[in-house]
């Protein structure tokens, strides 16, 4: 008996890790950010929605934040941009965009087009405030709290479930 | 010519066009130029995620292979400038995996299992390899 009981054991020990690793695989595609429970990347960007002042980290001190990376050549974008709207009525946090890769009149377009809920874009031509943050496509979307720290990030577009479900939470 | 040969002229011809990427004039150190290309081989194109820097055509990967030329030019160690990529997007990035506590057991597993087919001293010497 004792020659099966061993492998069966050592089998069953096996399938408790497989399926324990399973239920908390994250995501597929998706990749944990390191930024998490870091503070925000610093940054100067000029402001589409104000030439004379260029917008700074300090936007993002001494109340949370949404931090959201989106281009007009971006189409989940364009898809996210009725949630943006909706965020930016309940007037829980200021939206910051960053305006990623983008062209600046086009991008102004876009926000006259479709409705601004942006209280900041930066305007970031080259990518590289983008990669301080480690995007590695559009949209995503950064919690940061009052001290700085970045609490929570998605990747892709925003739903008000999304936000109901894995934002809000973090506010209370 | 015949038709083979032909068709042999034509691959010869396609296949360098095929693999040039990278259109950025190499570096005027041939030592910077020579770590740049090693370093953005052993990246990840986040974007594509089975493909290297060097490999890729998408934005991201132009942009990071800027990132990688200006750290180069700065003067930055190879180390420094995979600490300053994995600062932004994770071990993730990195297509040969660094050894660290969380996968150190999986890394002597590697070698114990080498070692079983007597090739030890060659596993210590080239560890696992990542996707490439």
């Amino acid at each position: 008996l004792n020659r099966y009981l061993l492998p069966l054991a050592a089998f069953a020990l096996l399938l408790v890790v497989l399926i324990v690793g399973l239920r908390h695989a994250p995501e597929k595609g998706v990749i944990a950010s390191p930024l998490l429970g870091k503070s925000a990347p610093q940054f100067t960007l000029p402001d589409l929605l104000d030439t004379q002042n260029p917008m700074r980290t300090d936007a993002l001190r001494g109340h949370w934040s949404l931090v959201n990376v989106w281009g007009t050549w971006c189409e989940e974008c364009r898809a996210e941009h009725a949630t943006l709207l909706q965020i930016k009525q309940q007037g829980r946090v200021p939206i910051i965009g960053i305006d990623w890769k983008d062209d600046d009149a086009q991008a102004r377009a876009w926000l006259t087009e479709l409705g601004n809920p942006y209280d900041h874009v930066g305007a970031d031509r080259e990518g590289r405030v983008a990669i301080d943050w480690g995007v590695y496509g559009a949209p995503e979307s950064f919690l940061v709290n009052p001290a700085g720290t970045v609490v929570y990030k998605h990747v892709g577009a925003l739903t008000p479930q999304i936000w109901a479900q894995e934002f809000l939470p973090h506010l209370l | 010519m015949k038709a083979p040969a032909l068709l042999a002229l034509a691959l010869m011809l396609w296949v360098p066009c095929a693999l040039a990427v990278d259109s950025t004039p190499p570096l005027p150190n041939p030592v910077l130029q020579q770590r740049y290309l090693a370093l953005t081989h052993e990246l990840r194109c986040m974007q594509c995620q089975n493909e290297s820097l060097a490999d890729s055509p998408v934005g991201l990967a132009s942009d990071l292979r800027r990132d990688v030329r200006e750290l180069l030019q700065a003067g930055q160690s190879d180390d420094q400038i995979r600490d300053h990529m994995v600062a932004r997007y994770g071990e993730f990035i990195l297509l040969r995996p660094r050894m660290n506590w969380r996968n150190a057991w999986l890394w002597r597993a590697v070698h114990a299992d080498r070692s079983d087919h007597r090739r030890a001293r060659v596993a210590r010497s080239a560890p696992a390899r990542g996707y490439r």
